[in-house]
Formats: structure tokens, sequence, C-alpha cells
């Protein structure tokens, strides 16, 4: 059974966002993700200054299985990268939701994280999309 | 005799097992409006005894002429042992081998040509070549536009020196993506790119300037230059190159103060005959931090459990069969056989024969130059340094020159107005290390008569100096 933190949000292309104390959003890709692609070998973040949609491709996790594009959960702009993953990129294996985190966006309106499940509807989604 | 190994029994057992009546209903998806129905204008089969006799006609249809033409393909001495190994049953294969299990020989034939590659042009990476150095160019520009992560604006200057074909192939494959190639022309005394030309295009959002060195024309363009003028405006540079030029000249990696990020080009004057336009390979190389957007193939060295050396395809996470639409290139293939003979080619000569085939190219055509242009009607267009071809403009109507001279069995080389409508009876020349002194003194002797028949007294064509 992955390992789903109950205080965050996760998107259906399995990111997670977490909101900060200054309003801002941190995001990663789940658990659950991480260990369906495999060992990590390379990951792509966004441009810092880039202007993102929602469900908007702005970054790429390589595995040694297969390369796959990072979603933004939320609009807004990308105001800090985790430039530590291109030395490390197995962080996002061995700490998914701490020093693994891909990106931080400013929201433009925090209002789309409504959109986004909660721990609870995420584990019935792993397990639905497992059937 | 069809070389198919299905018998009509097979074919009947296969379709009954899906349950269809006919190999037809296979294609059944695709609407009536779009099929071909028959092929027209395709004629009956013939045996192989026809087809090699008619396939010898057409060989001594060429009649073997005497090379001055260069323009792309060029005219070089192959070693025997080349083609003899190349062709081996154990190297014969135009396909990339994915099997590292059962194919260490020719992965590692591939790894050795890389890293011939890279030390050619003075870059970090190389992939297991392209189909061509014009395609190459096209899959250049595509990785730069990907590559360039501060350009937003999807666009590419391309000097009018840049080889047409190239140019034309590029726009073919890139035009519907939302690149835009703008030209950039060149200067009419020197045949190169100045700076003045790309002025106007200063602090604008670039992704990337393409140079060919030596461009087009044969003349060197100032790489230092236009390379540090393309990074101070964020553009990546593209450098084209001739691969036997690279022996001798700065290569793209050394080019300005950091280099060129991206180095394509034509393979063919490794080792590949001229043979009715191809096939031919394209090369690319590359800086180690544009690796994962270069397409292609790349076979790395690792080793096994056992801590042995072993060869295998790398970096494949980000090609067709795992990337889908999103792949850096839909081109994931390379020319097998003829980076073989390349490899082969370039371990027979080594880095000092190479540079001693430049040096005999460029003498050869220095002298070719001086032989033509002893004739009052023939001037060089261009006034810069040049490596192994020049432009040459007659004063009289280049057919009545090419015609006759045709008929002698030389190919005195490329008339440039095809795409340079500018450039009216001038003829792109070259003489590669095979042109002796008496191939270069036949070409002059022969114009020489030509011009003497056609400005004899009467004739309205008038000297260069006039």
């Amino acid at each position: 059974m992955s390992n789903i933190p109950v205080e965050l949000k996760y998107a259906k292309t399995h990111e997670w966002a977490r909101t900060n104390d200054d309003g801002s959003v941190t995001v990663g890709i789940s658990d659950s993700a991480q260990d369906q692609l495999g060992d990590m070998v390379f990951i792509e973040v966004p441009e810092i200054g880039a202007t993102v949609i929602a469900e908007e491709a702005c970054a790429v996790v390589e595995s040694v299985k297969a390369a796959s594009d990072v979603y933004a959960p939320i609009g807004g702009e990308i105001v800090e990268v985790n430039e530590a993953l291109a030395d490390s990129p197995e962080t996002v294996n061995n700490d998914a939701y701490g020093e693994g985190w891909i990106f931080r966006i400013e929201p433009v309106d925090a209002g789309e994280l409504g959109a986004l499940m909660d721990a609870d509807s995420y584990s019935d989604f792993l397990a639905s999309e497992s059937h | 005799m069809p070389f198919i190994p299905h018998s009509e029994s097979d074919v009947r057992n296969m379709l009954a097992t899906i349950g269809s009546d006919t190999i037809e209903d296979l294609f059944d998806e695709i609407p009536e409006s779009l099929r071909m129905g028959k092929l027209t204008g395709v004629p009956e089969g013939m045996i192989e005894q026809e087809i090699a006799r008619l396939m010898m006609q057409r060989a001594e249809a060429d009649g073997r002429p005497l090379c001055f033409m260069g323009a792309g393909a060029y005219d070089h001495h192959i070693p025997a042992a080349v083609w003899e190994i190349t062709t081996r049953g154990e190297f014969y294969s135009a396909y990339t081998p994915y099997q590292a299990e059962a194919s260490q020989g020719t992965l590692q034939l591939i790894y050795e040509y890389q890293t011939m590659m890279t030390q050619l042009t003075g870059l970090d990476v190389s992939n297991a070549s392209l189909y061509d150095g014009a395609s190459g160019l096209a899959e250049a520009v595509l990785m730069a536009v990907r590559a360039n992560r501060k350009s937003k604006s999807h666009r590419i200057l391309i000097p009018t020196t840049v080889h047409p074909h190239y140019r034309q192939t590029t726009h073919t494959i890139v035009h519907n993506q939302k690149i835009d190639l703008v030209e950039v022309p060149y200067c009419p005394e020197g045949g190169n790119t100045l700076a003045d030309a790309l002025k106007q295009y200063e602090g604008e959002d670039i992704a990337a300037l393409v140079i060919q060195h030596p461009n087009f024309f044969g003349i060197l363009e100032d790489v230092d230059m236009l390379t540090d003028w393309a990074h101070a405006q964020g553009a990546l540079v593209i450098g084209v190159a001739n691969p036997v030029s690279m022996a001798l000249l700065k290569p793209p990696g050394a080019w300005g103060t950091s280099g060129a990020d991206i180095a394509c080009g034509e393979g063919q004057p490794l080792g590949v005959p001229m043979m009715g336009g191809g096939p031919y390979f394209g090369f690319m190389c590359c800086k180690q931090e544009f690796v994962r957007q270069m397409p292609g193939r790349i076979v790395g060295r690792t080793v096994d459990r056992d801590d042995r050396i072993g060869y295998t395809l790398t970096l494949q996470a980000r090609e067709q069969h795992i990337r889908r639409s999103k792949a850096t290139s839909n081109i994931c293939t390379n020319q097998g056989l003829l980076v073989t003979a390349a490899t082969i080619h370039m371990s027979l000569l080594g880095a000092e024969g190479l540079k001693r085939v430049a040096q005999a190219c460029h003498a050869n055509t220095r002298k070719l130059v001086d032989a033509l242009t002893a004739s009052e009607y023939v001037e060089p267009v261009f006034n810069r340094p040049y490596f192994h071809e020049a432009a040459l403009r007659f004063s009289l109507p280049l057919d009545n020159v090419v015609r006759p001279l045709n008929a002698h069995n030389i190919l005195p080389g490329y008339a440039l107005a095809q795409e340079y409508p500018e450039l009216a009876d001038t003829l792109l020349v070259c003489a590669t290390e095979t042109r002796t002194d008496a191939d270069i003194a036949m070409y002059a002797d022969h114009l020489g008569r030509i011009i003497n028949t056609q400005t004899a007294a009467g004739s309205p064509v008038k000297p260069k100096m006039a």
C-alpha cells in the first residue's frame, strides 16, 4: 500500500500539491507514481518565471523505464524549482513528498485546488486504476 | 522468385484464424476515398537476368565523367578495404542492432563511430547517425527549439549560404510545427554572412542561428564572430560542417568563446561513394547539456554484472516507442551500414590521414581555380578564403561551356543560378584529392579551346576586363 499523506491534494495524473504558509503551492509526484516509474535517472524541471495553466505539462520525469510528463495541478507562475534533482534524481524515489518536490507555483486562483482529490479520494482512485 | 516466406496456404490459415476472407479485409478501416486503387505507371516485373542487364546499361549511361562537382557530395578515394570489410556477413545490415545480447560487435562499432565524431566535431556526444545531412539539419532545428528553453519565439536564423537543399528539406519538415525559418542574405563580395546582416535581429528572441562552415559556396564563415553574436542574443548555434574539413579547420565545438551547441552534416565524404544521391548518412553531435534533447539512437558503454565491458543502446526513454508523440524525433533509426563504412574509413585514414586528405583537397581546388581563371573569361565571384569549392563566373553563356565539356566527359561544376538567380553563368567547382594535375590541365585545356571557339572574331561575347 503506497504512502498517501492526508494533508496533501492529488491530481489524476499523480501529482501532489501542498499549500505553503505564503500561499504558494509545492508540487511533486506521488509515492505510487514514483513506484510505478521505477528508478529515476533525470528530472527536467520547468523554467522559473514560466506561466502555466492547470493540467499543462511543465516538467518531465525520466526513469529507467519511461519518460513521463508532470502536469501543473493548478495554474500560476513557477517561482522555484528543485535544482538539487539535477544531481540526485533518485531523491524523487526516496522522498517523493519531501526532498523530492519538483517545483513551486504562485497560484493565480487558489480555488483551483478544490478540483483536486484529497487523500481518501486519491486512494480510491488508485484502487480503481489498478483494476 | 518472390521473397515472401508465406505460402498461399499459410496466408489462408492465418486469415481463417482471424476470421477474414481476404487480405484486402485487413485494410477496410482506410476509407475508400483515400485508397490509391491500382498502381499505375509501374511496368511488369522483370527476371533477374533482365534487370541486371538494364542496370548495367543505366550505369554505363553515366559514362564515369571526370568530376569537378561537389555541392554536397564529394568524390573521395575510398580504400578498397572499407567496403570489403563493411560487406562481410557480420556487418552487412542496414538495421540498428537493438539486442545488446546479440549485437556487441555492431554496438561497439557504433560506439567507436560516436567517439570519432565527437573528436572530429569537438563536442561531447554523438548519436548513432541520421538519414542524411539535410534531414540532420531539420532534426537539429527541432532539437534547438526544444533545447533553448529561454526562447519562446521558435525563430531560426538561417543564412542563404546554407546548402539550398538543406534549407528546403528543413522547411518541409519543420514548417508545420510553427517554426519560423528566417533567411539571412550573404555578402555579394565575400560570399559569407556578415555581422551587418544580423544587426536587425539584435536583442530579439531567436531560438538558434545556423552556420554552415565551409558554406555552400565553399567560403569560410567568420564562425567565431557569428557564434559569439548568437550566444549574446540567447540563441543556440547549429553548425553544419563537412566532416573532412573538420580535420583541418577549427571544429564547431571550438567556434567562438563557448563553441557551437549542435553540429550536424553529411557523412558521405567519409567512405561513402557518390551514388545517385544516396543512401548517405547524417551525423549529429552536441554539448553534454543537450543530450536529452538529441534525436536518434545513442550507444553507450557500460559493464555487465560480471564487470565486463559491454555496449548497449542508451537514453531510449526519449524515443518514440516510449514517448510516442512526445519523442525527441520520430526518426529513431540510423544508417547502420554507411556508418560502418565511415568508421572503418576513418580508422584506416587516422586523424593524420584525414587531415592530409583535407589539405590535398584545398591545394587541388586552388590549382583548379588558378588554372580556370587564367582565362580572361573566367573570374572568381567571391574574395574570401575557401576550403575545397569555389564559385567562378563565366563572361559567356554557361550552357555554351557546360554542354561541350560534358561531351568531353567532364562534369565541370554545379550551376548556381538554379538556386541563386543573381549568380547567373556561375559554376561551383571542386577538386578533391582524387583530381590530379593532369585532370585539372585537361579541364583547363578543353575550357580554353571552347572559349576560343565561342569568342572567335565576330562573336558578341566580351572578355571580363573589357
